[in-house]
């Protein structure tokens, strides 16, 4: 080494340190990013190890019950397909219908950057306010009561800005050029629509759509607002019944002192995340498959 | 339009395209309408809210709510001062923000500058699952597990119900949304800056800390705030977690009550409507609401100034 | 390309087409599209000023020149195209058959019916072959038999006999070439009295080209077809007329000079056409 390029012996060392300042950072990156998935582990490895044993066909079919060992999940599962299917009908057009409109047709004004804006804040407001909207509006003041569709109507307010954002993503992937050819052709911008875009969009949507029913499966808060009941040794049979969710019961059984309805309580969250596994999985499989036709 | 020769097959007559317009015409304005159920819902809150606020306000002066240290409207003998469910609303985030940002910045800068993408493949999967777990597993997971395990053994904790506990926990969820949009924010860093800090002779570290997180700055500061403004509006983890006695205090071992575990407590109950109980969960939601919606809108305004500079 | 000693243009122009050779611009009765004075704006800026232009009928009319000049811009005014672009704006006139298509109360709609379009990349929808061709039909609301009008279109578009047995096969699994032969089956399958071809062979690659240029020629018989093209053997090749388009120094597009191919290769009237079809511009 001539001396023009030469490095002092501080600059050696300062050098050194910044190497193994370096290292160490990384040895530290990698751990910050492993500690998520440590504590994902953890959590399944705590709700796993209380909740299995207690898991059983009779815990799917049994009704809650004072007495722990004989508490199941039947009248809980089935009011949350009840709410969540029935939150499905009501958000999933609506917000496809809305992904439409914004994609496709809304001159770009005033009026459509505020209805923009507002879906994105909607997206942030806390579900229980939600819910707190639910028990004046629908509850109340449309006499609704505390039923499995006042609850469907609160919990499709909290998904309908996923939905439509989802939505309009999956319309987004529609390349231009399959719009352009139709109108070319002398279709009217809603045909292009109908025939050309909306089914070639559904298998994203339809994804989106999923994940967002997922993230209702989970919602407790605002049906708890809406009146949930806690107790609900009965089946519901229609969207006027009352009715309790998975997610609350599992909050129940949380709220009592006993160890053994923790384990109650371990054993429906194993329930409540293989349901949520299983639509995650659907979800997953759609997109593949999607993708796979499109071949573009 | 006149046509010269129409052409048998294809028809066009104007009378078909008239029909076909008034078909559509109701069609696009049920589609108007989807779009703007959005703003009839936010117009929905803010009227509920304000509505049975005001109704509470005339009964309880906005000062005492403002001002007074003890929330027991439940009690015999009432006060209504939100700054204990308040306090412990922040304090929780605070904390959960405290373990979030760190671990998630560390995580998320792994993810943008030292991870393959295989690795990339399989990890931010996997934190996303972190987001989609239902918060009441979280609430079981922090009674069942971090108060008695970590807490009791680390510090001697008594209780089972404290904020530490529900901060834990929350720090989990807050995680995976920390992490994704600070990557995303360190990922819209054009690949040049990165190549001229290489280029004067930095190392991996220096480049990520001192290039490319200075100019990701406002995009990762928006994370934190939405994670924020989660944290804040979390109602689960806080209500199994936390406890359920208002308690102005600035001991993260001590059980205290959030805003909304307040809410759900009073929901659980048989509060009848119209009742000062009952129109205290909608003041107690205004004063949520409005905390959120602040918070979510400075995250987009600075989001809004981080794309006009890298899109 | 051009050898540089030649002493003037000296493009090779085909001889056989004699019978067909025009050798004036077309009349105003002769013409199906007449454009006056158009201009065309993307927001503040011009892409196209004051072009006149008369499109004879059932001939092909080939549009030239640099890149940057306005041609695709020009050539989506003729079906209203142009206007999809967020901000876009047109002045002037283009009349259609005799009637301006930007009048008020016209229908752009019903103008791509009689004014089809055939696109630079192929764009068929991600649907079966039929459903490619029947779509248009579908939408314009046929009554006949789908099925032959399928076919004649298809015929008409030199692809019935590759496609024949696998009309139900997804119309991306075929070849660009092949595609883009869909494209014009699909366009013409509504039996529009214009064909717009948006420098369509420039994706394919030469033998596809070629097929495609045969194409035009027989088409020509029965509609009227306006291409843009870059490439000048092309156009020389192809078309009956031949409108040559510049950049001003505003950037925007104007027209120099339109007339017979022949004419407009051999001989044409404006220095800027002679720089331009030499090589030395553009």
């Amino acid at each position: 080494m001539t001396t023009a390029t030469a490095r002092g012996q501080e600059w050696r060392r300062r050098l050194l340190l910044r190497n193994v300042a370096g290292v160490a950072a990384g040895v530290l990156l990698r751990l910050a990013a492993a500690a998520g998935i440590a504590a994902l582990v953890l959590l399944l490895v705590v709700v796993a190890r209380d909740g299995l044993d207690r898991l059983s066909w009779d815990f799917i079919t049994s009704y809650p019950s004072r007495i722990a060992s004989r508490a199941g999940i039947r009248s809980a599962l089935l009011g949350s397909l009840w709410v969540v299917g029935l939150t499905g009908v009501l958000a999933v057009p609506v917000g496809i219908g809305a992904a439409i409109y914004l994609e496709e047709f809304a001159p770009r004004n005033w009026l459509t950057r505020l209805i923009e804006t507002n879906i994105n804040n909607l997206a942030g407001v806390p579900s229980i306010v939600y819910g707190l909207l639910g028990l004046a509006l629908f509850v109340r003041a449309m006499d609704l009561g505390r039923t499995v569709l006042a609850g469907a109507l609160t919990l499709s307010l909290v998904v309908l800005p996923i939905v439509i954002v989802s939505a309009r993503e999956g319309l987004r992937a529609v390349p231009y050029s399959i719009r352009e050819a139709s109108l070319a052709l002398g279709a009217t911008p809603w045909q292009t629509v109908w025939h050309q875009v909306l089914p070639a969009a559904l298998g994203p949507m339809m994804t989106g759509v999923i994940l967002a029913l997922s993230r209702a499966i989970g919602e407790t808060a605002p049906l708890i607002t809406v009146g949930a009941l806690l107790f609900v040794p009965f089946d519901p049979r229609g969207p006027l019944d009352s009715f309790t969710v998975l997610p609350i019961q599992i909050f129940n059984w949380i709220s009592r002192p006993q160890p053994a309805f923790h384990q109650a309580a371990a054993a429906g969250i194993i329930v409540l995340l293989a349901v949520l596994l299983g639509m995650n999985a659907v979800a997953i499989a759609i997109r593949y498959w999607s993708e796979r036709r499109r071949q573009w | 339009m006149a046509t010269a020769e129409a052409p048998a097959a294809v028809r066009r007559s104007p009378r078909r395209r008239r029909l076909l317009r008034l078909q559509e015409a109701p069609i696009l304005a049920l589609l108007f309408l989807c779009a703007a159920l959005s703003i009839f819902t936010t117009v929905g809150i803010v009227v509920v809210l304000v509505e049975e606020a005001v109704g509470f306000f005339r009964e309880v002066s906005i000062v005492e709510f403002l001002t007074e240290t003890r929330w027991t409207p439940l009690f015999v003998e009432k006060h209504f001062g939100v700054l204990p469910l308040l306090s412990a609303t922040f304090l929780i985030s605070a904390l959960a923000l405290a373990v979030a940002v760190p671990v998630g910045l560390g995580a998320a800068i792994y993810l943008s500058e030292y991870a393959s993408p295989r690795v990339r493949a399989v990890l931010k999967p996997a934190l996303e699952v972190l987001a989609g777990i239902p918060t009441v597993v979280y609430g079981y997971f922090a009674i069942t597990f971090i108060a008695p395990e970590v807490l009791q053994r680390l510090l001697g904790q008594q209780t089972l119900f404290s904020a530490l506990s529900a901060a834990l926990a929350m720090s989990v969820l807050l995680l995976p949304l920390v992490s994704s949009l600070s990557e995303d924010a360190m990922r819209a860093v054009p690949g040049s800056l990165r190549e001229a800090g290489y280029a004067l002779g930095s190392n991996r570290f220096e480049v990520a800390v001192r290039v490319v997180l200075p100019a990701a700055l406002s995009g990762i500061v928006a994370a934190v705030v939405l994670a924020m403004a989660r944290a804040v509006g979390e109602t689960m983890i806080v209500t199994i977690a936390a406890g359920n006695v208002p308690n102005l205090s600035w001991n993260p071992l001590e059980a205290m009550q959030a805003l909304p575990a307040y809410i759900v407590q009073v929901s659980l109950g048989d509060t009848p409507a119209g009742s000062l109980e009952y129109k205290t969960i909608f003041a107690v939601g205004l004063a949520l609401f409005a905390c959120t919606l602040g918070l979510n809108v400075a995250a987009q305004w600075l989001l809004s100034r981080f794309r006009e500079v890298y899109e | 390309m051009v050898s540089q000693e030649a002493p003037g243009p000296s493009v090779q122009v085909p001889v056989p087409r004699v019978e067909r050779e025009a050798l004036r611009p077309p009349s105003e009765e002769e013409a199906v599209i007449e454009v006056r004075g158009l201009s065309a704006w993307y927001g503040p800026f011009r892409a196209v000023k004051g072009i006149d232009l008369r499109v004879p009928r059932r001939r092909i009319t080939a549009i030239i020149g640099p890149s940057g000049s306005g041609k695709s811009t020009l050539i989506r005014c003729l079906n209203r195209m142009h206007e999809l672009v967020p901000g876009a704006r047109v002045e002037g006139q283009v009349l259609f058959e005799g009637q301006d298509i930007y009048a008020p109360g016209v229908d752009p709609v019903e103008v791509r019916s009689r004014i089809g379009m055939v696109f630079q990349k192929p764009n068929p929808f991600p649907k079966s072959i039929f459903e490619n061709v029947a779509f248009g039909l579908r939408i314009n609301g046929y009554r006949g038999n789908l099925r032959e009008a399928v076919e004649r279109s298809l015929r008409a578009a030199a692809l019935w006999d590759e496609v024949r047995d696998k009309l139900g096969q997804n119309a991306l699994r075929l070849s660009g070439g092949q595609q883009q032969r869909l494209c014009i089956a699909r366009a013409i399958a509504v039996e529009p009295e214009v064909v717009l071809m948006d420098e369509p062979c420039s994706a394919l690659d030469p033998i596809a080209t070629l097929k495609i240029e045969d194409l035009m020629r027989e088409l020509s018989e029965r509609y009227t077809i306006v291409i843009v093209t870059h490439n000048m053997q092309q156009a020389a090749r192809v078309s009956d007329y031949t409108a040559v388009l510049m950049m001003d120094e505003d950037r925007a597009g104007y027209l120099v000079e339109f007339g017979p191919t022949r004419e407009v290769f051999t001989n044409p009237r404006d220095p800027r056409t002679e720089a331009y079809i030499t090589g030395r511009i553009g």
